[in-house]
């Protein structure tokens, strides 16, 4: 059980497994936006027809060689991602190809995939992309700050820089770190609400503002691999926090459920927000989400 | 197996399949019909249900629709937009100016039949059309696209001179780049 072809082959099915369910999750916060706004919605599974449709684009674009890297960066950069955040915590499926201090190395390959999308957007020459991609880098300085407060926090904490670690404590004690470390779930949350670029953080890609930012110039099979990448990434985010702060899952279902929870978060506080400009955006990561890591720093040193 | 007939049948079918429901349009505001786009997408009429969405760039869009009259102005970045979207690509021609010049018949600064200039798949008359003009304009499309029949993209690659010819005829100063489409 423990030899590598296995956990290759976890590898190989957590990626389709990721693929499919943060593509169904993207399609229902469609639906979920549409209910809001009372109207009807697309089916659940348009975000599935969508990408057959860009896939199956016959022609394509040339810049140059940094804009097909791009796509490619994004693409690496969420499968890495994925390859190291275990899915369930029973310790014999879907563990993946973590080690001691993938929390560490995980904060590293999260800003790997925007910063290569930053690379090829430059090289479209697109004034849009240029634009989308200068708010894209301040807005990340502004909520990694928190994001990485509230996970020194838990390093603090518990004395470990492995997600396993902090999975496996929270199994024995029968306590998940939402309660036993609350400040640092708050603020990890609030960073989340940047990370997923929802309403009222979309500055990146806000369409009618900046004609969709960093991939205006991509059309057709880049913006599938870009659209699989969100999908795939998305549902590794997700089941890092439910790793990090629920207590992990123990099968699909219970990970499902927990995951959608989740995701509601960012979902429903964007439906109901209008944009924030880009200093506005900085200017809130680093009010309360950045007050909530350092009292999550101090809980964790002096508790 | 491959390249056999029937296999790319069905390769077509389900590609054709999923276009017909996938259509992200570029709504060119170029006259007074961008004015019905708004309440054919929101939720009155609600376009999204039908896979409708709008597009942020002509990169990533499938649909071109032209809204209206063009003015001799605007022709010019109609074309450079057009042939900046990727293949496969349709144009929808919206309201009555674009198919006889409509109340325009007699302006000196409009274009009349727009099919001269752009290979338009469909027509949507009136003026305006109002929003179930339109759905039933992309409920059109969409059975074209199924049939395999909305191949204006094509005709615009076969007759590129005659279409040029036109363009050109209407705008004097030709300065446009070189695409690679």
């Amino acid at each position: 059980m423990d030899s590598i072809w296995f956990k290759l082959l976890g590898v190989v099915v957590s990626f389709i497994v990721a693929f499919t369910v943060g593509m169904t999750y993207m399609g229902l916060s469609r639906k979920i936006t549409a209910r809001v706004q009372n109207r009807k919605g697309p089916p659940f599974y348009q975000n599935f027809i969508d990408a057959m449709k860009l896939g199956s684009k016959t022609s394509a674009i040339h810049h140059g060689v940094m804009q097909h890297f791009g796509p490619a960066f994004l693409m690496v950069s969420s499968v890495m991602s994925l390859m190291i955040i275990p899915v369930l915590n029973n310790g014999m499926w879907f563990s993946n190809l973590n080690f001691h201090g993938d929390l560490i190395f995980l904060l590293y390959i999260m800003v790997f995939g925007p910063l290569g999308m930053a690379l090829g957007a430059g090289q479209t020459g697109n004034p849009n992309s240029a634009i989308g991609v200068t708010r894209g880098l301040s807005q990340m300085v502004g909520f990694e700050i928190p994001w990485v407060m509230a996970l020194v926090a838990l390093m603090i904490q518990y004395h470990t820089t492995s997600i396993v670690d902090l999975m496996n404590i929270q199994v024995e004690s029968g306590t998940w770190l939402i309660f036993s470390s609350p400040f640092a779930f708050i603020a990890a949350v609030l960073a989340m609400l940047g990370m997923f670029r929802y309403s009222p953080f979309d500055i990146v890609g806000a369409p009618t503002e900046l004609a969709s930012g960093p991939m205006s110039e991509n059309g057709g099979k880049y913006l599938f691999t870009m659209m699989s990448s969100a999908s795939v990434f998305a549902f590794a985010k997700l089941t890092l926090y439910v790793d990090l702060f629920l207590g992990g899952a123990s099968n699909l279902i219970e990970l499902l459920i927990k995951t959608f929870v989740i995701y509601m978060i960012p979902v429903l506080y964007g439906v109901v927000s209008p944009r924030y400009r880009t200093e506005q955006s900085i200017r809130y990561f680093w009010g309360w989400p950045t007050f909530f890591g350092l009292l999550a720093i101090l809980y964790a040193v002096f508790f | 197996m491959i390249n056999d007939k029937n296999s790319q049948k069905i390769v077509d079918f389900i590609q054709n399949w999923a276009r017909k429901h996938s259509i992200w349009v570029l709504a060119y505001g170029t006259g007074c019909g961008a004015i019905e786009i708004p309440p054919t997408m929101t939720s009155r009429y609600d376009a999204e249900r039908l896979g409708v969405r709008g597009a942020a760039t002509p990169r990533q869009a499938d649909v071109l629709l032209i809204t209206g009259y063009l003015t001799t102005k605007t022709l010019k970045r109609v074309i450079r937009v057009y042939e900046q979207m990727q293949d496969p690509k349709y144009v929808i021609g919206f309201g009555s100016c674009t198919i006889n010049g409509g109340m325009y018949y007699d302006s000196y600064n409009t274009i009349k039949v727009l099919d001269k200039y752009l290979p338009v798949d469909v027509y949507i008359n009136g003026c305006m059309p109002r929003p179930e003009a339109v759905l039933s304009g992309f409920a059109k499309l969409q059975e074209l696209i199924a049939q395999g029949k909305a191949n204006g993209a094509q005709k615009y690659k076969d007759n590129l001179d005659w279409y040029r010819e036109n363009q050109k005829k209407i705008i004097p100063n030709w300065v446009m780049p070189e695409y690679n489409w």
